[in-house]
């Protein structure tokens, strides 16, 4: 068992042919059981063609049609990005995850509002995608740093996630699906969304949750582990040192009343029982304590 | 990307939006000839920088004469204006408003955000305006009233009018409040706004709702499909680097520590200036070089780390995972001879090709000081910040 993603998804590349969808189909093709797993690609005037021995199609209905896949992963440029995501909702995808980084705000609320009764789950936009290590990868990841193990790994940071990936392999833990949500304002699947998925996946034992300054979704994730969460929670906020108002418009952090920073953040997932740590080395070690 | 409020008003008039006529100068006689051509019995000289809270900080002033207007445009013109958010060395002032004097019965707030929690854009009022709108928030929550906006149909009628009285504009005004705010959020929906702030919103003598400041900033992300909006850009309001570092695409922000880093990831990056505090030493800046870190981008990167006076130390933390790390080894000695690297390095690298990477910065000659993970990093960069102040 894994979340989202296993050995048997089916999935599309929506941009197969730019350069980004190329080296990453290729990577996600070459990893575990890829080659069964990466069964079409869509780019508009260049179905019929193929890549790597994966079939083009113009649409992702037709892909769909043609190879029965659940799930896509889009590379398109940020200014077509949002229809991509909408396409793929239209297609009735079981899942979407949007690699793109830079999709207008704009774009993003509108197809977020499109997606409101449907089924169909987004992970990103402006993220590295999802991992089930040796079974399958699909984005942007270093796949040869994972390995399938009992953690979950849920983070809106690319690297950073790595990161704990890599302390997790120096103390000899794998993990069950690794599910970067990206760092963009308004976007899919919230660490609340993907901390309930590891709940009740069998297979995870624990989780790494990391997250960083903005918005007040860890608080909302903390306050669901207090009530639910089986399972240990080790949790990690970036930006302690980040000035003030730098990135986020001043009037931002009213809507969230006065929410947002790191201190803050950390200090309630703190009062959830959720497993602290400020310093982001001790991200494995922390996990592996309480796992013992 | 900011824009002056003179800017953000000629953006707001076009949507309906009522503001006070007014006239941008760019020099004492501009200013005569603004108050001339705007005629009247009083006038408002404001300092148009991007920072907030002008006022407070002498940058804001009533004429009562055109021989004011002159005296006050040149007392203002060309100051360093210091404000809270401005920092301590202010911000000189190159460009004024002219602007026609208002009568003013009562100020009110009105703000436009995009929201995470609704993913949405939120429209905040409040009948408390001309002030920090977070004490509001701190002191007053209750007096903040908010609406989320429907994306496909926009900001309705009667909800415009229902904001409106609930900060006690009174009946007679709902109706033009009401197409104020629609034209507001107009604006902010056609431009890829990502702030708008009108602090004060102000109720006249003659019971009219007019704009008396805007602030309006854009999503970055967007500007791609506004040239119009890019060509309202004042590179004088920016800092130097940060624009430097924009041409590079790298992504950069000083801070007022001395251990400059360059990381790839924002969320790295931010964690490689939190782990450096932690161990007691103070970030110069943040510096996310992007996923492909070439040679060029990281010398650019240290070009523009190093242009701070400050800098004592620089620690490179590149977690490669697509990147291997003999590539960005080899730019990171090409990058540190280019630049004649005198202040000490520390280099950690982790992923893809690990050992020849680090084979690299060791036979390199160049006194690079290699650490095995974040916290070794950390350690040593902040000791050989210590070590260079002792000597």
């Amino acid at each position: 068992m894994s979340i989202l993603i296993n050995k048997d998804t089916k999935l599309i590349t929506q941009g197969i042919t730019g350069k980004t969808g190329q080296f990453h189909t290729k990577m996600g093709k070459e990893y575990a059981n890829g080659r069964n797993c990466y069964v079409a690609g869509v780019t508009p005037k260049k179905g019929g063609q193929s890549f790597e021995g994966i079939p083009i199609f113009e649409t992702v209905k037709e892909a769909k049609k043609a190879t029965g896949a659940t799930v896509s992963v889009i590379y398109v440029p940020p200014p077509f990005a949002a229809a991509a995501i909408e396409e793929a909702v239209d297609a009735e995808l079981e899942l979407v995850i949007c690699i793109t980084e830079g999709i207008p705000v704009r774009d993003m609320i509108r197809t977020k509002y499109k997606m409101q009764s449907r089924n169909t789950r987004l992970i990103g936009p402006n993220c590295p995608g999802v991992i089930t290590p040796d079974e399958i990868k699909i984005g942007i990841m270093p796949g040869h740093i994972h390995k399938k193990g009992p953690v979950g790994v849920v983070s809106r940071s690319g690297t950073l996630t790595y990161e704990a990936v890599g302390q997790l392999r120096e103390v000899g833990l794998g993990q069950s699906t690794c599910v970067g949500i990206g760092g963009d304002p308004v976007n899919g699947l919230k660490h609340i969304d993907v901390m309930r998925m590891f709940n009740d996946d069998p297979r995870t034992e624990a989780v790494i949750m990391v997250g960083e300054i903005g918005g007040s979704e860890e608080e909302a994730c903390a306050r669901w582990v207090k009530d639910n969460m089986k399972k240990p929670v080790v949790g990690f906020i970036a930006g302690v040192t980040a000035p003030p108002g730098k990135r986020m418009g001043h009037a931002g952090a009213i809507i969230s009343g006065g929410k947002g920073t790191a201190a803050e953040k950390l200090a309630v997932m703190e009062e959830c029982g959720i497993k602290v740590t400020r310093n982001p080395a001790e991200m494995g070690k922390l996990l592996r304590a309480i796992l013992k | 990307m900011k824009i002056h409020e003179y800017q953000g008003k000629e953006i707001l008039r076009k949507y309906g939006v009522a503001t006070p006529r007014g006239i941008p100068c760019f020099s004492v006689d501009e200013a005569v000839a603004a108050a001339q051509e705007l005629g009247g019995k009083a006038w408002v000289v404001k300092a148009q920088i991007h920072a907030g809270g002008r006022g407070k900080g002498g940058g804001v002033k009533l004429a009562k004469s055109p021989a004011e207007v002159e005296q006050h445009a040149s007392q203002v013109l060309g100051m360093q204006l210091k404000t809270h958010q401005t920092g301590p060395e202010g911000q000189k002032v190159r460009r004024l408003l002219i602007e026609e004097g208002a009568n003013i019965k009562k100020e009110l707030y009105v703000g436009m955000v995009v929201d995470r929690g609704s993913q949405r854009v939120v429209l905040m009022a409040s009948s408390e305006g001309g002030m920090d709108i977070e004490e509001v928030a701190a002191r007053t929550p209750e007096k903040i009233h908010k609406v989320a906006i429907d994306p496909m149909t926009g900001l309705a009628g009667t909800e415009a009018e229902d904001i409106a009285r609930k900060i006690g504009i009174p009946e007679k005004a709902v109706a033009q409040a009401r197409d104020f705010l629609q034209g507001l959020y107009k604006a902010f929906d056609d431009t890829d706004a990502s702030l708008a702030e009108i602090n004060p919103l102000i109720l006249t003598g003659e019971d009219k709702v007019l704009a008396l400041d805007a602030k309006m900033n854009f999503d970055d992300n967007a500007l791609f499909r506004h040239p119009d909006i890019v060509a309202m850009r004042d590179l004088d309001e920016e800092d130097p680097a940060e624009i430097e570092a924009s041409k590079f695409d790298l992504s950069y922000i000083q801070l007022d520590g001395d251990i400059g880093c360059l990381v790839n990831g924002a969320g790295l990056a931010m964690a490689t200036m939190d782990i450096i505090k932690l161990y007691g030493g103070s970030p110069a800046n943040f510096l996310d070089v992007g996923g492909g870190a070439s040679t060029e981008k990281v010398t650019e990167a240290f070009k523009i780390m190093l242009r701070n006076p400050k800098l004592k130390a620089i620690l490179v933390n590149i977690f490669g995972g697509i990147m291997k790390c003999d590539v960005i080894a080899e730019g990171v000695v090409t990058a540190a001879r280019e630049v004649h690297l005198k202040v000490p390095l520390v280099v950690r690298l982790e992923g893809t090709n690990v050992e020849l990477g680090k084979k690299i910065l060791a036979e390199s000659s160049l006194p690079i000081i290699s650490a095995n993970n974040m916290a070794d990093a950390a350690e040593k960069v902040v000791a050989a910040v210590r070590k260079t102040v002792n000597e």
